[in-house]
């Protein structure tokens, strides 16, 4: 263990800014928020770089308006909600999804389709969200569905893919991002090739693993290409990441699902930053089986989620943070998610102004 | 007699005299209990110092690996008057029964009573049954209450700690918890981690005569590690620093805990303590928990009150109060 101690103070001597400069990291990824709270890795830092975390959380991404539609199919008698664990917090005006007692919290989307099976008058509908890592686990569960022919069986499709989203960020006029960490799952999935379209925004990244220590490296590359002026692409994830990624799970991802827009909470609409249900499979889209038009439900007033996302303020700059927004009591899902920055910063401290020593 | 309890089992007549002779007071006798007055004569011991603590137990799976309600009911009141010095003397048991209750699961329950107050060496002196109708209830809730006798010279309590002191654990930590939620099927893994839950008056006893520089001794229960010291840190008006690498996690655990996205410094214990002690009380420590690690210290830094974790990485943070339940009814 002191190894890794000690490999991390060696690098850390290394990170060095010239006086004056400030620089910008964003970390893509929602476990990398959680990752470098945990392991501190702010107060290993010099002056001069700041971490700035991104739109990586899949339950902060996700618009007031679908989580309103999947309200609107949980207040319904005939019909099962399954979901993954954090999403039944995040407040829709003022409801959500906890009080719903035909909600079920899965680990697996699979598990879903047993559900289906012992409640044949049901319709189970699962509420896909995630990114590339995720979505191949539903374009998997709704080809098994397929071939097991369970008719009871949809998926509300929120899935959300990176490239977009980051091309939005870095490209937004008031962008400051000076280069990314990114995402070590998703990549593992997409492939470091996936990146490639960052060459444009001329903005450096480093494909990145979760320990302190692999964080620190990354953190190291990236202000040396950064002060070079470089902007490559580098892998730091090699033991899981490689050039093409799992290139059975990304044919997977094309035979179910298309690029389709998608709304993302406090960006709004990013054209082809999502994935739709192919019509050869349409009879999984719970879309499909339950038209909805949901009602405009308001962002909880104040409330700078979308900002945080977006890399543009910083949770202690929202006046809900800490007060009237706490894990017991979120206003916003990035205070819901055990990945969402606010939850990271309140939970260990940061935006105390103490606790920086 | 039924196999199910009913609500004549908490009547006062036969079939509760029946109940308490045959079942209980066959297993629990001990020279007190069994004259069933109402209250209980007890004797003192060559001290003027009494403690005394109570507790509910409503742990929902009644049985689960390492443990039952009835273990952890006797365990949790010894160790709560152990955190005074207080060597356990006696205890009172208290039965809320549900009507429709297997009178199979209550004798099992009040074996493990017994077997675990043998251990902690307490007695079981005086005690009530009642019973709630069916849905009044969840199966059996038992409350204890414990007297113990406080040796002269000791004085423990969470303001007792000073810049210097060390912060050991006794054990690895989470166990209790994450076997909870392992019986309550919420976690889904096939692992063999059981629960903690242990008497441990007698090795805080034999520490204290051991030993002059014990300061606090704190079980680390709901809240876990991380609440513990929290409170400690707050009390005592000072600065813990901990070292992640020396906290003490097993295998098991913290992949269960990796998976699952729980922190096991916030995870319930049922066997463990925190203990504040002078750097010259180390070896007497390691002598009576042969498993104890030191974990951290106390320093003289401002601002005080505050618990700060050096990880594994070497950056450091704070630890805040437990926000949500992780999981209720674990005790």
């Amino acid at each position: 263990m002191t190894g890794i101690k000690e490999k991390i103070r060696l690098i850390q001597k290394n990170i060095q800014i010239p006086l004056g400069k400030e620089i910008k990291l964003m970390e893509v990824c929602g476990t990398h928020t959680m990752s470098i709270a945990a392991n501190g890795i702010h107060s290993l830092l010099p002056e001069g770089i700041r971490l700035i975390s991104g739109p990586g959380c899949p339950v902060c991404v996700t618009s007031q308006k679908d989580i309103e539609s999947a309200l609107i199919l949980a207040r319904k008698d005939n019909v099962l909600i399954t979901t993954f664990g954090d999403m039944i917090r995040v407040p829709s005006g003022k409801d959500r999804l906890e009080n719903y007692k035909n909600v079920h919290i899965v680990y697996s989307p699979m598990e879903s389709l047993d559900l289906a099976m012992e409640n044949p008058e049901k319709e189970v509908v699962f509420m896909g969200v995630g990114f590339e890592t995720t979505a191949p686990l539903i374009a998997s569960t709704i080809t098994e569905a397929d071939k097991r022919k369970i008719e009871n069986f949809s998926t509300l499709c929120l899935h959300k893919t990176i490239p977009a989203a980051l091309e939005l960020i870095l490209s937004s006029k008031d962008s400051e991002i000076d280069g990314l960490i990114l995402p070590g799952h998703v990549s593992a999935v997409t492939g470091s090739a996936y990146y490639d379209f960052l060459q444009d925004q001329k903005t450096p990244g480093v494909i990145t693993g979760f320990d302190g220590l692999n964080i620190m490296e990354s953190i190291y590359l990236l202000t040396r290409m950064i002060l070079e002026s470089k902007t490559n692409i580098l892998n730091n994830y090699t033991t899981v990441v490689n050039k093409k990624g799992n290139t059975d799970a990304m044919e997977l991802l094309d035979i179910v699902f298309e690029p389709s827009d998608a709304d993302w909470r406090g960006i709004g609409v990013i054209p082809g930053s999502g994935l739709k249900i192919r019509d050869q499979y349409k009879q999984f889209d719970a879309l499909e089986k339950f038209p909805m038009d949901p009602l405009h439900i308001e962002e909880p007033k104040g409330c700078l989620c979308g900002l945080i996302l977006m890399g543009k303020v910083t949770p202690p700059e929202c006046r809900h943070f800490g007060t009237s927004c706490t894990p017991l009591r979120p206003v916003g899902p990035c205070m819901v998610s055990s990945e969402g920055t606010c939850a990271a910063w309140y939970k260990y401290g940061r935006g105390d102004k103490n606790s920086d020593r | 007699m039924t196999d199910n309890i009913t609500m004549t089992h908490g009547s006062g007549g036969r079939q509760m005299h029946n109940l308490i002779h045959d079942h209980l007071i066959s297993r629990l006798q001990n020279g007190i209990l069994e004259k069933l007055d109402d209250s209980a004569r007890l004797q003192n011991a060559n001290t003027d110092r009494l403690a005394m603590t109570t507790d509910s137990y409503v742990v929902s799976p009644l049985f689960f690996k390492g443990g039952d309600i009835g273990r952890l009911c006797v365990c949790g009141t010894v160790n709560d008057l152990a955190t005074s010095g207080a060597e356990a003397s006696y205890l009172s048991l208290a039965f809320i029964l549900e009507e429709g209750f297997p009178l199979d699961d209550l004798k099992k329950i009040i074996d493990s009573i017994a077997e675990t107050a043998k251990e902690a060496d307490v007695k079981i002196v005086t005690g009530d049954t009642k019973v709630v109708e069916k849905g009044k209830g969840d199966g059996i809730y038992i409350n204890t209450c414990g007297i113990g006798f406080i040796p002269d010279g000791v004085n423990l309590s969470t303001y007792n700690g000073a810049p210097g002191d060390l912060i050991a654990v006794t054990g690895s930590i989470g166990n209790h918890e994450t076997a909870l939620m392992l019986a309550r099927n919420l976690l889904k893994f096939d692992t063999s981690i059981s629960s903690d839950a242990a008497p441990l008056n007698k090795k805080i006893s034999r520490l204290l005569k051991l030993t002059k520089g014990i300061k606090t001794v704190k079980d680390p229960t709901r809240g876990g590690l991380a609440s513990a010291l929290s409170e400690i840190a707050e009390h005592s008006n000072c600065e813990i620093i901990l070292q992640e690498d020396k906290i003490p996690v097993d295998k098991d655990v913290q992949a269960v805990c990796e998976l699952a996205g729980l922190d096991p410094l916030f995870l319930a214990n049922e066997g463990k303590y925190v203990i504040v002690c002078d750097p010259s009380s180390a070896d007497a420590i390691t002598q009576v928990f042969p498993k104890a690690e030191f974990i951290g210290e106390i320093t003289d830094k401002q601002p005080k009150g505050r618990l700060l974790i050096e990880t594994v990485s070497g950056g450091l943070r704070k630890i805040g109060m437990l926000e949500t339940a992780q999981l209720p009814r674990i005790c």
